[in-house]
């Protein structure tokens, strides 16, 4: 119904297919803007584009997934993104939240590379070319001591980074709890604000590939004023 | 075998699903919509059989099934023999074959799925016949045919 207002459609839904069974009655494209815990493919771009735009390349980086593993979405969406480049995954997690298997079976059966950790210290993250933040929420717990003593643990402090790679960038879904101090914004490390505003150039050129806009429509444009 | 060992009538013309599994033989029956068939349906249940012990067996006449709706039965007994009976005689035998795609016939057991949650056919991916591994359409969780649950 709402396809004969609209040229496309962005829907979030709590229900799981919910965007893929709408794509398949509606007339206009739609884009799945998160449904439940299935797929938020829109953040898995302007993840890719932030890596990409960081690094250089996709190819053969050095990722490290640190904090909620076990529910966190994103970082469950970027291994299965990642898998076509080579990567080299670490996954440092509490034992409460640590990597489903699914995912670990998944890296086996693509040959991708994984390491686990419990540890977060300088040494553990040395050589990460991505360092990927995210939130340990309270409530995922079932054991509340359990939170009590691994909340700390995860997060990333200054004096953590001294070991790190030059062209290494920390990202982090936000928004950001305490999970990285903030004195840390100001170094050349954090790309989390930057990556939040790729997710508008991402989901621009997501929308305008789904209108069937090309980027030579938009260069030869004269409406636009640049 | 000779008319009077038969345990069940024989059949002019129709189909025979022999060496069904005498607990699978109701999911047949509703897989294949045998409630809306008209003509007679023969059904035999713990006869005696040389291979499994015991067996069912159906034998539907004057009807004659896609190969859709028969491989249909590979989600509850991929291992029934088929024969096609014309004029008494088998002219045809078949096998159960594992569709690429099956539509409307199991349920995701993924309470969160869309197609829990909405009046719509349910859609799963057929992603490695051997093992039996599926995986919804929507949702896209992943299921082995064992633990399957038909709608
Ligand atoms: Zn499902």
């Amino acid at each position: 119904m709402v396809s004969n207002y609209a040229d496309i459609i962005v829907m979030r839904h709590y229900l799981e297919g919910a965007a893929q069974y709408a794509s398949e009655v509606s007339p206009v494209p739609i884009v799945n803007a998160g449904d439940g815990a299935n797929q938020h493919p829109s953040q898995t771009m302007l993840d890719l584009y932030s890596i990409y735009k960081t690094q250089g390349t996709l190819e053969d980086l050095n990722i490290y997934l640190v904090g909620d593993l076990k529910y966190g979405r994103t970082v469950h969406s970027i291994i299965t993104a990642m898998r076509h480049f080579n990567p080299t995954f670490h996954f440092i997690a509490p034992d409460e939240l640590a990597m489903p298997d699914y995912y670990k079976m998944y890296c086996k059966k693509y040959n991708i590379k994984f390491f686990e950790h419990q540890d977060f210290d300088s040494h553990t993250i040395a050589d990460a070319d991505i360092l990927y933040m995210t939130r340990v929420q309270r409530e995922r717990f079932t054991d509340l001591e359990e939170y009590e003593r691994v909340k700390d643990r995860y997060l990333l402090k200054k004096d953590m980074l001294f070991r790190a790679r030059a062209n290494m960038k920390i990202l982090h879904p936000l928004p950001r709890v305490n999970e990285i101090e903030y004195s840390i914004d100001n170094t050349p490390y954090a790309y989390y604000f930057q990556q939040a505003r790729n997710g508008l150039y991402a989901r621009q050129a997501l929308i305008c590939d789904a209108l069937g806009i090309t980027l030579d429509d938009i260069k030869n444009d004269k409406t636009i004023i640049s | 075998m000779k008319r009077q060992e038969l345990q069940v009538a024989a059949l002019e013309n129709g189909t025979v699903i022999d060496h069904i599994p005498s607990s699978k033989i109701f999911e047949v029956i509703n897989l294949l919509h045998l409630e809306k068939v008209s003509t007679s349906v023969t059904i035999g249940i713990n006869l005696k059989s040389k291979k499994m012990g015991h067996k069912s067996i159906l034998k539907i006449a004057d009807r004659f099934f896609t190969d859709e709706e028969l491989n249909q039965l590979s989600v509850v007994t991929p291992n029934v023999s088929l024969a096609i009976i014309r004029d008494f005689e088998v002219v045809e035998k078949k096998q159960v074959k594992m569709p690429d795609e099956l539509v409307g016939i199991i349920k995701c057991d993924n309470h969160k799925c869309i197609t829990n949650n909405e009046p719509m056919q349910t859609h799963f991916h057929v992603l490695d016949k051997e093992k039996g591994i599926l995986q919804c359409r929507y949702c896209n969780r992943e299921v082995t045919l064992n633990d399957v649950k038909l709608i």
